[in-house]
């Protein structure tokens, strides 16, 4: 390790690719099995099981029950002295059957937690041990998928990335000679909303495609008041939809750092299946969602949906509409790295200048991300990342932003500085509704731009000496 | 067959589940979790941080990867009358090489950062998971910082898997133990408590601070509610400790007890008859008249202030079930009793941290039929509702879900509570929401009742 700077009093560099990454203070970022257990929400049938101590797994509960506001089943092996001396081979197995017992689910979803992946717990030979024993002993046993997630290597956005490719990798089967009838495309939308998922089927439908949304949770973490309590929701990506990944007629990965990353669930269906991949962005913004557009195009050999169209078409309308007030205003943008650059790439796109984009993740891809694609805002933006809240505080006073884009946890930011907070990424836990925020697509990015746009308004009224009602 | 009772209870749970009114052994509790169980329970440094977050001026750095610091980021409604430094999430942060070459350093580098950056009265330093298993010396990191800065940094051993959330109370015992005995007492009159285990939850802890001050006591420190370090260096000189919330503060006021000679009563504070209970209690321990004239004149002037409300609220609600499902049992007795007050039964009783006497006591308290559970689950706790039939539940965050999608009333009672329950006006608030949900029109319509809802609109209408 690189020694320490001798001056303690010297505030670390933060941001960049940092030399002494230092502490963190009020975290932009959330840990590496909370993706996982959400990914893994997306599977029928799956409850996610977390191999180590108990509070991971009841802190993670306790954060997404307050975002999505529906129960959130996540089991725990349990570890004691014993296990974080001796392994957890024993809390697994025991955590396993007990899960199979309580909930007679289609698949349990594996991630490990810093503790175990200290520990060095060898996941494959624990669980392949455990199917073994229990095929020997003549007892069905669901499937299990394991995901390594150490939070110290990541941050929730890339444990729910690898918790997707986990699921791939264990279960798309290659085609095989005879039993090649192609299946929907693969859509990997990453992190977004159970409202969002249902959008992008809309979506795909509109072009009179099926689709396979991996993960999907769109049902079950939003879903309606129940009879009985429901052990797993129903819906979600189906294991019998993903075996089939591997002969989807293309795979749709979107992600624009994640489309850096050498090996993603999409790049796995491409390599081992050869199912075509195609790398984009969330569809956020016109750019954005012509570019999911394009891929539907060539895919079905059709026009834009009429319906589609109207919808581009009242959205580039709105821009129209609302220019003036948006026009070199200035924007911060924090949260996941892949949420920041699209939403970085569509601010450009209207006319704000999205001055400081902050993520939690340190993938080394952000900038370059954001300026492909938008190349307009070279020079114009500060991109941070390992950034945390108090890196972006440090900024606000030269920045002077007129708005925030973000989690709920900037509010106390947005607050101090007396200006709107527009929210989105996760977690959403000071309003209602966060299951139901819409960014994706040209529906989507209407109600985010009008959402923009009126915060914008409204801190203008109330700022306004006069008062007006009319604009 | 309805889903809920075909859920089975496991076998290795079985004991911790049983009926009041019915003959059996005592109830298994004080033990881990069982693995695979979704536990509601979270760790050991989850009980460290809930009993120390309230001490306001201190600074709190959790050591460890980013998760444990982030998830506990002012997540509690623990109020401040002065500093905000505690409502901050500071972390080391982990990351991969300060697993492999130990996180010694980045601690010992992030604390005269944050100390020189914030100013605090004390530092709280707390070892996660990981940290207990690369075997960092955070203790020789304390004493250093200490020494450099001048100020207490205390270690707090909270990691996760050594235990359950019940050690993680005693390890922030020990903690704060450290700073009882260094302050200047000479000011503390014969009159003197030292309110322990309430953490100024919505402004709780003011409440029942002036109730006692009103009636002539002096209180020297909360702990840690709205907590100041320099009231705890001297909270020694205090006559008496209250220790309410079962369990999370009582082996420090054992210690002070020891050291200091200064006996402790275990008080709630929640529902009408546990807070006049509290005064007298309190007063009568004085061998003072006065006192405790004035204690009757303070209950019977705030109970006529909220009477007239709480008996038309009553007349709404008498007869509903509830089930009650909460961290400490003391908690859980109080709330028996405050749904008594306002005309309710407790159908379902649970804790996360009770010890078997708490539960003979649940037992006892109860009527019969009453299920009594030790550390349960989702899927245990939704079949104990619906096979109880209940109207309300109250517990936290993460049962709140439980009830809703069951279509079934919620009260939230932990530390995550934005409305003051405690005291007098606590048991208006209380009842308040528990009216405001369990009277709900929007019962009628979800699937549990929507079927009774309208044989109901189809008698009126023939
Ligand atoms: S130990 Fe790791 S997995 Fe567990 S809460 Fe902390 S950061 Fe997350
Ligand atoms: S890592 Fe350990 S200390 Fe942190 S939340 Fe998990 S169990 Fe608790």
């Amino acid at each position: 390790m690189k020694a320490l700077p001798p001056d303690h009093a010297h505030p670390t560099p933060r941001g960049g690719t940092p030399e002494f990454p230092s502490a963190s203070t009020n975290p932009c970022k959330l840990c590496t099995p909370l993706g996982a257990c959400l990914a893994f929400k997306g599977i029928a049938g799956t409850v996610p099981l977390l191999h180590g101590s108990q509070g991971c797994a009841t802190y993670i509960r306790r954060y997404l029950i307050s975002h999505f506001r529906e129960p959130v089943d996540i089991a725990s092996s349990n570890f004691s002295e014993d296990s974080a001396v001796f392994g957890g081979r024993r809390n697994l197995h025991h955590a396993l059957d007990n899960v199979g017992r309580q909930y007679h689910p289609d698949l349990v979803g594996v991630a490990t937690t810093c503790l175990s992946e200290t520990m060095g717990e060898n996941m494959p030979m624990l669980l392949g041990e455990y199917h073994r024993e229990s095929a020997a002993d003549g007892l069905a046993r669901p499937p299990t998928v394991h995901v390594s997630t150490p939070s110290y290597k990541g941050t929730h956005a890339e444990g729910f990335n690898d918790t997707v490719r986990a699921l791939v990798e264990s279960l798309a089967l290659p085609p095989r000679a005879g039993l090649n009838a192609p299946t929907p495309p693969a859509l990997l939308p990453g992190m977004v909303s159970p409202a969002d998922l249902r959008h992008l089927r809309d979506f795909a439908a509109a072009w009179q495609s099926p689709v396979t949304l991996v993960p999907d949770y769109s049902e079950t973490l939003d879903g309606g008041t129940w009879s009985d309590y429901e052990r797993m929701p129903t819906g979600g990506t189906t294991v019998t939809d993903l075996r089939a990944l591997g002969r989807a007629a293309v795979a749709i990965e979107c992600g624009l750092v994640l489309a850096g990353a050498k090996a993603t669930a999409g790049t796995h269906l491409a390599r081992r299946c050869e199912v075509p991949l195609h790398r984009l962005g969330l569809p956020i913004g016109l750019r954005q969602t012509d570019a999911l557009s394009d891929v539907f195009a060539d895919l079905t050999g059709r026009p834009t949906p009429l319906r589609l169209a109207h919808e581009r078409a009242r959205l580039v309308d709105a821009y129209v509409d609302a220019h003036k007030y948006l026009s070199g205003r200035k924007a911060i943008v924090y949260g996941e790295e892949d949420l920041v650059a699209s939403l970085a790439i569509f601010l450009a796109e209207i006319g704000i200048v999205p001055v400081l984009c902050a993520a939690g993740g340190r993938s080394g891809r952000l900038e370059k991300a954001i300026l492909t694609n938008a190349p307009e805002l070279a020079n114009r933006i500060e991109v941070r990342e390992g950034s945390d809240f108090a890196d972006i505080e440090e900024r606000i006073t030269a920045l002077k932003p007129d708005l925030l884009i973000g989690s709920s946890k900037g509010y106390k930011l947005a607050r101090a500085l007396d200006v709107p907070l527009v929210r989105c990424g996760f977690p959403v836990h000071d309003r209602l509704g966060a299951q139901r925020i819409q960014l994706l697509g040209y529906a989507g990015t209407q109600q985010l731009f009008d959402r923009i746009v009126n915060a914008l308004l409204e801190a203008k009224q109330a700022h306004s000496e006069i008062g007006y009602s009319y604009l | 067959m309805p889903a809920s009772t075909d859920i089975a209870i496991l076998p290795d749970r079985a004991a911790s589940i049983v009926e009041a009114g019915s003959a059996g052994g005592p109830v298994k509790c004080g033990k881990g979790s069982v693995a695979g169980s979704v536990s509601q329970r979270a760790c050991v440094f989850c009980g460290s941080r809930v009993v120390l977050y309230p001490i306001t001026d201190a600074l709190h750095i959790v050591h460890g990867p980013i998760g444990c610091a982030a998830y506990t980021w002012d997540i509690r409604g623990a109020q401040s009358s002065g500093p905000q430094l505690f409502r901050n999430a500071f972390s080391t942060d982990l990351q991969e090489l300060d697993v492999i070459y130990g996180g010694e350093q980045k601690l010992e580098h992030a604390l005269l950062d944050l100390i020189a950056q914030h100013g605090p009265k004390a530092a709280f330093v707390y070892s996660t998971c990981i940290v207990g298993l690369i075997g960092d010396d955070v203790k020789a990191i304390c004493k250093r910082v200490a020494a450099a800065t001048n100020i207490p940094v205390l270690s707090v051993a909270s990691e996760g898997f050594k235990g359950t959330k019940k050690d993680g109370y005693r390890a922030a015992c020990e903690a704060v133990q450290h700073l009882v005995g260094t302050g200047d007492t000479s000011d503390i009159g014969p009159h003197s408590i030292n309110l322990m285990g309430d953490f100024n939850i919505a402004g709780e802890s003011w409440v029942i601070r002036d109730y006692f001050e009103r009636i002539g006591i002096q209180v020297v420190a909360t702990i840690t509610g709205d907590g100041r370090v320099d009231a705890i260096r001297r909270c020694h000189g205090a006559k008496l400790n209250l220790v309410q919330c079962s369990g999370s503060m009582t082996h420090l006021a054992k210690s002070m007890e020891q050291d200091y000679g200064v006996p402790f009563k275990r008080v709630s504070f929640f529902g009408i008859e546990d807070m006049a209970a509290a005064l007298y209690e309190t007063a009568r321990f004085f061998d003072s008249p006065e006192l405790l004239d004035k204690a009757r004149a303070l209950v019977a002037e705030e109970v006529a202030k909220i009477m007239p409300q709480l008996s038309a609220w009553r007349a709404d609600l008498n007869g509903r079930k509830a089930a009650v499902y909460v961290g400490g049992a003391f908690k859980a007795f109080s709330l028996v009793r405050a749904l008594r007050t306002i005309g309710m039964t407790t159908a379902v009783v649970g804790t996360q941290t009770g010890d078997a006497e708490d539960y003979d006591q649940l037992r006892e308290m109860c009527d019969p039929g009453t299920i009594i559970v030790d550390d349960s689950n989702p899927l245990e706790l939704a079949k104990f509702c619906l096979a109880q039939d209940v109207d309300l539940f109250i517990g936290g965050v993460k049962e709140r879900p439980i009830a809703y999608k069951l279509g079934i009333g919620f009260c939230d009672h932990n530390h995550e509570r934005k409305e003051c329950l405690a005291g007098f006006v606590g048991m208006l608030n209380f009842a308040r929401e528990v009216h405001a949900t369990v009277t709900s029109p929007v019962w009628n319509y979800v699937p549990r009742r929507a079927g009774a809802a309208h044989l109901e609109l189809e008698e009126a209408r023939s």
